[in-house]
């Protein structure tokens, strides 16, 4: 494949061609464009909606896998795609198609930064109540990958935020559900569907949200619990209270030391105050209220490119797991203690006789044990191939049915989702 | 009823003698849900009273071909449960036990059947509640809830059933019982989010998670009177504008403060050409802080008196005039359509104006009941079912409602479903390429189209059938070197 990068041959002209045709920037791949080390043949930038359906077609035509690409940040996560020919980067694609101010609703292009589109409608006292812990990316990698940061308590996901998408289909065929209204129950919600869905369902375009006033206070509400059970217990009486948090955070490095608890506040001013000293009270007297986040607040743990884990498990076994990631000499564990959602990460370097696979079926067995699922979000370059990144999935064969009528020909993102693979 | 005698032995062996319904008197008693106008005899009814027997059922209906339709209370407004002559129809009433509350984790499991309310009254003792509040949540199923995506006054604030369901058991429309969600980050696709509100087409929901709130600990309701609904569009605007999010924010106009006058006597200030209720809840500052803000805005819009509930009895009183607003246009009038659908909030002045110039023009009287805070409308088309002509005249209004709403960019459904009623209008709002690529998840998991067929889609998309060019497998799948996904 390498030669390919370099070497432009007569096929690859007529597709570079045919890609030109479309209107969309079209280039020959350059060693910048490998998709978790696998090199494509190509790259298109469309700029907007009808040069992104043209590259799908000539993508459909020629047979080439396709790659979807926004500003890359998250672009390691999954498995390496089996195949990936064509990637359609979408930074071009990255205007504000309406910002129905007095609607609370937004539709953007999915190339859009999601942090520009956050100071766009902060200027107007708006935003989208969605954070993430990873900043830079797109709004199309962001719904492509579902991730959520600590507003998801009380905000829920970006699933359940968006409210109108469109999506260029395997064979260039643009087909929007949903629209611009929130409420709407008119057909298939198909937005859920692309929501996490790793490009492997269709190219997002476009996505409309239903949006937040910005709330004039906020309060963080900092404690350090000395044990996981301590850490748990304060955040039931949090969730069991009636002040309404917005977030409820935890951070805790390896080693076994404190977990830090971090709760978050917001309203109107008059409210805010009262409420974070409530929240105050039921965390003992260590705790302080500030109006800054800490520094570890809505910010992955761990280092770029290192293996990353996502845990989700009941409320009640947080402790739990976090006892189970001591055992396993976890280097961090930080995420949303309120929705029981964490990211955690191995020991650094892993000890000698450990390899990451069985380091991750040790963490997933025990959080299974506590009712919890572990999916590797990230693996580190190269590891991938040799984890199984989800672990067991219910309804798996109605996703593989699913994926076949999408994408018949399994050209978008082949393997990267789910990893139905024959290792 | 021929085809199907075959059935009823096996169906009577799954579900017992009395779980199986053959006499037509009694099956025509399910003849239509909520939406009377849509009527068709179901050719079988059975009440399973387990998972099993559903999905033994189901799979005895694909054994035999036979199309089946999901029903729990009936009480669905867009024929969503309309039964098939040729068909089986599952009813969930017998479903109807809470499972589990779990305080801790604040969630609750129920079977399809059990009422909406009923999760909320099993939840109260632990200082809980069940979020989605249609206006038949004392009857309506939770199942039907499910299928419908159903909202109600407070989604405003709280979003819909499908922002409050964790995970299902769901029976697939081939038998299998699997479970979906269930955990934050369920891993693989969101397959709980494309279940629900897919109105029964892609199997029935068998055992349901949902998610419980902390019961507010302040709710403080108004009702303001207005000259007109422009003041109280104005009114709506403001408050939204002013970054408040109120749980409820309801309008009615002046013929369907009328009609509920005439029913229950709500006592609303007279010579109001509209009233708006707007409920907010939340901490108590909080809520005090807003309250105040929102009765000025609505001062400072026109309005011309503002009562505040003082208690629960008083916040009650305000509601039951918006409550009984539907059943209340019985009053005045012999027949009425009640129409659904959904605009931008800030086009709600404009629209509404439109449907009065049609009502005048048509003669058709048109009572405005609606979710302001949403922009979903609820315009109930009055006529006199004696009057020839009259049922066609009123249809076609309701019908230039929808064109409006999507004239202007909303939906032609805001809580009820599209069902077998609005199926006809859905090309007017996707393309014929949108409902196709909808109809690829209904492939994927129902391709015979067993499941709820004639349902939200217009035209049935046959499955085999796959639009552009085929390729051929990629030779590493050919070779079993690599699985395609």
């Amino acid at each position: 494949m390498g030669d390919r990068m370099t070497a432009v041959d007569a096929g690859d002209r007529a597709v570079l061609a045919a890609l030109d045709g479309t209107g969309a920037a079209a280039r020959a791949a350059g060693p910048g464009d490998a998709v978790a080390g696998v090199p494509p043949r190509f790259v298109a930038e469309p700029a907007d909606l009808a040069q992104a359906a043209a590259v799908m077609r000539v993508a459909h035509d020629h047979g080439l896998s396709v790659a979807p690409r926004g500003r890359g940040t998250k672009l390691d996560w999954g498995y390496p795609p089996s195949r990936c020919e064509l990637v359609v980067d979408t930074r071009r694609m990255a205007r504000v198609v309406e910002h129905a101010a007095g609607d609370l609703v937004v539709r953007v292009e999915a190339g859009l930064p999601l942090d520009e589109l956050q100071d766009l409608l902060g200027a107007a006292g708006q935003r989208l109540a969605l954070d993430v812990p990873l900043p830079g990316g797109t709004v199309g990698g962001v719904l492509a990958t579902a991730l959520s940061g600590p507003r998801r308590l009380l905000y829920g996901t970006a699933r359940d935020l968006l409210i109108g998408i469109t999506v260029v289909r395997a064979d260039g065929t643009v087909a929007r559900s949903g629209g611009k209204v929130v409420k709407n129950v008119a057909g298939y919600d198909l937005g859920k569907l692309y929501t996490g869905s790793y490009g492997t369902l269709g190219l997002i375009a476009d996505a409309t949200f239903r949006l937040h006033p910005r709330p004039a206070a906020q309060r963080f509400v900092l404690a350090e619990a000395d044990t996981p059970e301590t850490a748990q217990r304060w955040v039931a009486a949090v969730r069991a209270s009636s002040v309404v948090p917005t977030a409820v955070e935890l951070d805790r490095a390896g080693g076994g030391g404190p977990t830090a608890v971090a709760v978050l506040v917001e309203g109107a001013a008059a409210g805010a105050g009262p409420r974070a000293g409530q929240v105050a009270a039921l965390l003992g007297a260590g705790a302080s209220v500030r109006e800054e986040a800490p520094p570890w607040w809505n910010r992955l743990p761990g280092r770029p490119g290192g293996l990353l884990l996502r845990i989700g498990c009941p409320t009640g076994a947080v402790a739990g797991v976090l006892a189970a990631l001591d055992r396993a000499g976890a280097s961090a564990v930080r995420g949303s203690a309120g929705t029981a959602s964490l990211f955690a990460t191995p020991p650094e370097p892993l000890p000698s006789a450990e390899d990451p696979a069985g380091w991750v079926e040790r963490v997933r067995a025990d959080v299974a044990a506590l009712g919890g699922t572990a999916v590797v979000l990230r693996a580190p370059a190269g590891a991938a191939d040799r984890l199984d990144l989800w672990g067991p999935v219910p309804g798996a064969a109605l996703m593989r049915a699913i994926k076949s009528q999408f994408d018949p020909d399994h050209r978008l993102n082949p393997s990267r989702f789910l990893g139905w693979r024959a290792s | 009823m021929t085809d199907l005698a075959p059935l009823v032995p096996r169906l009577r062996a799954i579900c017992g003698d009395d779980g199986v319904v053959t006499d037509e008197t009694r099956r025509r008693t399910y003849e239509s849900d909520g939406l009377t106008y849509h009527a068709a005899v179901p050719g079988l009814v059975v009440l399973p009273t387990t998972t099993e027997q559903v999905a033994a059922v189901v799979r005895l209906c694909g054994e035999h071909g036979v199309p089946f339709v999901a029903r729990g209370s009936g009480t669905g407004l867009s024929a969503g449960a309309l039964p098939l002559p040729e068909g089986v129809l599952i009813v969930t009433s017998r479903m109807r036990r809470v499972l589990r509350v779990d305080p801790v984790e604040q969630l609750a499991v129920v079977e399809p059947g059990v009422f909406n309310l009923a999760v909320t009254t099993a939840a109260a003792p632990y200082g809980l509640y069940y979020a989605p509040d249609p206006s038949s949540q004392q009857v309506c199923s939770v199942g039907g809830n499910v299928a419908e995506n159903s909202g109600g006054a407070h989604c405003l604030k709280y979003g819909f059933t499908v922002n409050h369901i964790l995970g299902l058991e769901v029976v697939t429309p081939d038998g299998e019982i699997v479970q979906l969600g269930g955990g934050p980050d369920a891993p693989g696709y969101d397959l709980v989010g494309a279940f629900v509100g897919s109105e029964g087409t892609l199997g029935i929901a068998t055992k349901i998670t949902v998610r419980l709130l902390r019961t507010p600990e302040t709710v403080r309701t108004l009702l303001a009177a207005f000259r007109s609904t422009d003041e109280g569009g104005v009114a709506v605007s403001s408050v939204i504008g002013a970054g408040v999010l109120p749980a409820a924010i309801e309008m009615m106009d002046a013929l369907a403060i009328e009609a509920a006058e005439a029913a229950v006597a709500c006592g609303y200030p007279e010579g109001a050409g509209a009233v708006l209720i707007i409920e907010l809840d939340g901490p108590a500052a909080d809520v005090e802080h807003e309250f105040a803000e929102v009765e000025r805005l609505c001062r400072e819009a026109g309005a011309f008196e503002v009562r505040i509930a003082a208690d629960a009895e008083e916040r009650a009183r305000i509601w039951k005039g918006r409550k009984s607003a539907f059943a209340a246009v019985g009053r005045i009038s012999p027949a009425y359509i009640v129409q659904d659908g959904v605009v931008p909030r800030t086009a709600l002045p404009e629209v509404l104006r439109r449907i009065a110039e049609l009502s005048a023009r048509s003669g058709i009287r048109v009572a405005n009941v609606f979710h302001a805070g949403d922009g979903n409308l609820h315009p109930l088309v009055l006529f006199d079912d004696a009057e020839p002509g009259a049922g066609e005249r009123a249809a076609e209004v309701s019908g230039a409602i929808l064109d409006l709403c999507i004239e202007h960019g909303g939906s032609i459904t805001g809580e009820h479903g599209v069902g077998a009623d609005k199926a006809k209008h859905m090309p007017a709002m996707f393309s014929a390429d949108d409902l196709d690529t909808m109809q690829l998840l209904r492939c994927a998991i129902d391709p015979r189209s067993l499941s709820n067929p004639g349902k939200v889609f217009p035209t049935p998309r046959l499955c085999g059938e796959v639009p552009g060019v085929r390729r051929g497998v990629h030779p590493l799948v050919a070779s079993g070197q690599a699985e395609q996904f």
